[in-house]
């Protein structure tokens, strides 16, 4: 019997690892890159590429984290920045971790279309390192479409890239290549994107939940077959699921609600802040995640290549964020939203209170905001969380009531 | 009183009431006021056009309306900006410039625009690579870019002929204070770590034609007088701000001189020196590229730590001072990699941990005593 999507997946990712550390050993270069990075470039000249925010993740979901938080802390690191920050600084003096292990960098390679935090953790590890920095920076889009300013620095910067690269790998770089990953990783964004958008289905054939652990493998596998091909696995397994009717759970368990998570996940607390939802019947179905590794362009198209990149939501308008996570609960049929204010990251949470402001104004459904972290497990309240979970059900539940006597 | 004593008390007076020293600025030069937030703005380009950049950086007031937009962690210089631009204290501004160089200013341009729409606002977005190709042409397309957002908005039309003189007149007045902060730190009597920061403070709510000469007259009356000793330690600075001034008048009472200083309230505005060929915009480009050591700009390889060590060499001071501004993500990041530079150099470091609403100094107090006795 071939394979489900799941039995791949948790492969794959032990397998990312394992060839990350053969790599090394076999003395491949290594490279360190941010999460929604043109990992294209790297992948066409064969680095091997890992994904320290990844590794962090990995790191707190298995509890281990705290070690790591302290190493850095100890080093000088405030307790107020970034915690994946904070646990790849502390990996950077350690170098082991009974979770998993990412093999030290030959280079950094990072966009800060996810944030400037990320500039900032990249150039101390290449300072501390002294190894080269590579960076795209992808101005802010404060203004609703990027100017052709932007887009042509982006440009520029991606072939000054190219030639950092061909530097560091010391032979020219293999355009033949980058055209191939450029058309996998596009396909690979394709089928990450249907299987996240099954969960429009009602009920959603997909857990929330499930989407996360989905989440670290497109990461770290877009430009690879493999991860194209477990996609498509994964989006055809759930159509299927879909077709008969099947909700997230197992049988008799009904997702009574339907909300949007805002943010990134608590991997130090996933059991309690999934436990608790599933205990009310709330079920996960979408985010802005399915389009941050939407990553969608022409082959070959640089310019296309750049604005898919500086178009990642958190280097967009709050216009924009709000106006898309309003048409997310009218097209999954969303009752509510949960927005985790996560006291890593800023750039998400400063716009938090408008957008909870415009989504109620526009759609008229409840949202909640909760403390949180992604990776550093002192800062999440179960009881707190709780409280306000309840406080968004009583809230969902009083819409439904209004609805339906609305539809009577 | 002697003429640099009224020059010296004309200065903090201005620093110590920026809301009057702008009224009255306004009305001397019967200029309109256009608000800059930290760190770095395109000045020239708000006064080629008839009006008067002034500094926004904070204030020690209580959170009320703010408090609808951010959350606790937020820096308290951006945060207070935001709390006063809701109360309807820059009603009298023309508009605000707000530069994107950290993940909290980009939320702080978002934000602006609700919260604050009495009072139009311009972003920039500076470049962070500035070692490419383009990066050079990407800042001047930004700065053309504010400039027809300014004219739209005020409709006055800004010339590069008007832009070229506001230039000169900027770099003259870096000029001097690049001066006033090596003479000064031979008059460690006269202009004592609070008197430093409040001169060059004032510059930010003055028309810099008139607080240039004033600095320039301070300078010439130190320099008529026989150099001071220092009465204690002397320390170079490093942060975002030298505040709060309470802070500084324990520095006075404890006897620390600052020599020099990073910070980027004070020196990293006009320490690096314009380019001297190419047109106006690529002049004014060239200070931004160029620029070291600042954490708001990225940096293949971080150059702060071998710089600090140079000041303190250089400038005979026996310890950094950190005035590490609370929740200032960019500035969090740096600590760490310079620390261990200092650290290995041998280098004392006094750690501060700040932010404007402080109410109560004396944890800090025992801490910077403890430090000037220890060395």
């Amino acid at each position: 019997m071939s394979k489900t999507s799941k039995e791949l997946l948790n492969e794959l990712v032990a397998k990312h690892y394992e060839d990350a550390a053969q790599a090394k050993k076999d003395g491949k270069l290594v490279a360190w890159a941010t999460s929604i990075c043109p990992q294209e470039l790297l992948e066409a000249m064969d680095i091997t590429v890992v994904y320290p925010e990844n590794h962090a993740a990995a790191i707190a979901a298995r509890k281990h984290s705290q070690e790591f938080l302290d190493q850095s802390e100890g080093c000088g690191y405030s307790i107020d920045i970034c915690s994946y920050a904070r646990v790849n600084m502390g990996y950077k003096d350690i170098q082991y971790s009974e979770a998993a292990n990412i093999p030290m960098p030959d280079m950094v390679f990072c966009c800060n279309n996810i944030c400037t935090t990320v500039a900032k953790w990249y150039e101390n590890l290449a300072t501390e390192l002294n190894i080269p920095f590579i960076l795209i920076d992808t101005p802010f889009n404060h203004i609703y479409d990027a100017p052709a300013h932007n887009i042509e620095y982006m440009r520029n910067q991606i072939e000054h890239a190219i030639h950092q690269i061909e530097e560091i790998c010391g032979r020219p770089y293999d355009y033949e290549r980058l055209t191939e990953v450029m058309k996998i990783s596009n396909e690979t964004a394709y089928w990450w994107r249907r299987a996240c958008f099954t969960a429009q289905a009602m009920p959603s054939p997909l857990s929330g939940f499930d989407m996360f652990n989905y989440m670290a493998l497109v990461v770290c596998i877009r430009g690879k077959k493999e991860g194209r091909d477990l996609f498509k696995l994964w989006c055809e397994e759930l159509e299927a699921k879909a077709a008969e009717g099947k909700g997230p759970w197992k049988e008799g368990e009904e997702e009574k609600y339907r909300v949007i998570w805002d943010g990134i996940a608590c991997w130090a607390n996933l059991s309690p802040t999934y436990k608790i939802l599933k205990k009310y019947g709330i079920n996960v179905v979408t985010s802005l995640y399915p389009d941050a590794w939407t990553i969608l362009y022409e082959t070959n198209d640089i310019e296309g290549m750049a604005k898919a990149y500086t178009y990642y939501h958190a280097n967009r308008n709050v216009d924009y964020v709000a106006a898309t996570k309003s048409q997310r609960v009218k097209d999954f049929n969303v009752d509510g939203v949960i927005f985790h204010s996560n006291r890593s990251c800023k750039l998400m949470d400063f716009t938090i209170y408008e957008q909870q402001r415009r989504i109620t104004a526009e759609t008229g459904v409840p949202t909640v905001v909760f403390d949180g972290d992604m990776t550093d497990p002192r800062i999440f309240s179960e009881a707190q969380y709780e409280t306000r979970i309840q406080a968004l059900v009583e809230m969902m539940e009083e819409n439904k009531k209004k609805k339906a006597q609305e539809g009577k | 009183m002697s003429i640099i004593t009224k020059k010296i008390t004309k200065l903090e007076n201005i620093a110590l009431n920026p809301a009057k020293a702008v009224a009255e600025s306004c009305k001397e030069t019967g200029k309109e006021a256009v608000g800059c937030f930290p760190i770095y703005t395109p000045e020239e380009i708000v006064y080629a056009g008839g009006f008067l950049p002034v500094g926004m950086w904070g204030g020690k007031k209580e959170f009320k309306e703010s408090e609808a937009y951010l959350q606790g962690f937020c820096c308290s210089i951006i945060k207070t900006n935001v709390e006063l631009g809701i109360r309807g204290a820059y009603n009298h501004l023309k508009a605000v410039i707000i530069p994107a160089l950290c993940d909290t200013l980009k939320c702080i341009v978002e934000n602006w625009k609700i919260a604050v729409p009495q009072v139009p606002s311009v972003a920039i977005v500076y470049p962070q690579n500035r070692w490419a190709a383009g990066s050079q042409e990407y800042l001047i397309a930004e700065y053309k870019r504010v400039r027809s957002e300014l004219e739209k908005i005020t409709g006055v039309l800004i010339t590069e002929t008007a832009i070229e003189q506001a230039y000169e007149l900027y770099e003259e007045y870096r000029a001097v204070m690049r001066e006033f902060t090596e003479v000064a730190a031979k008059y460690p009597q006269t202009i004592d770590a609070k008197k430093r920061h409040l001169i060059i403070k004032a510059g930010y709510y003055m028309d810099k034609a008139v607080y240039k000469e004033d600095v320039k007259c301070i300078i010439e009356e130190l320099k008529k007088m026989p150099e001071e000793k220092a009465k204690g330690v002397k320390v170079v600075a490093t942060g975002l701000i030298g505040e709060p001034i309470e802070v500084l008048d324990i520095f006075v009472e404890n006897g620390i001189t600052v020599v020099a200083d990073d910070l980027a309230q004070e020196s990293r505005q006009f320490r690096t020196v314009g380019r001297p060929e190419g047109t106006i915009w690529e002049k004014m480009a060239g200070r931004i590229l160029d620029q070291r050591g600042c954490t708001f700009l990225a940096e293949q390889k971080k150059s702060r730590g071998d710089m600090l060590i140079n000041m303190v060499k250089n400038t005979g001071a026996e310890a950094v001072v950190v005035m590490m501004m609370k929740f200032c993500d960019p500035e969090e990041f740096d600590y760490p990699v310079y620390k261990a530079q200092l650290e290995k150099e041998g280098i004392p470091i006094l750690y501060l941990e700040v932010d404007q609403q402080m109410e109560s100094f004396e944890q800090l107090r025992t801490r910077i005593q403890s430090f000037a006795e220890m060395l």
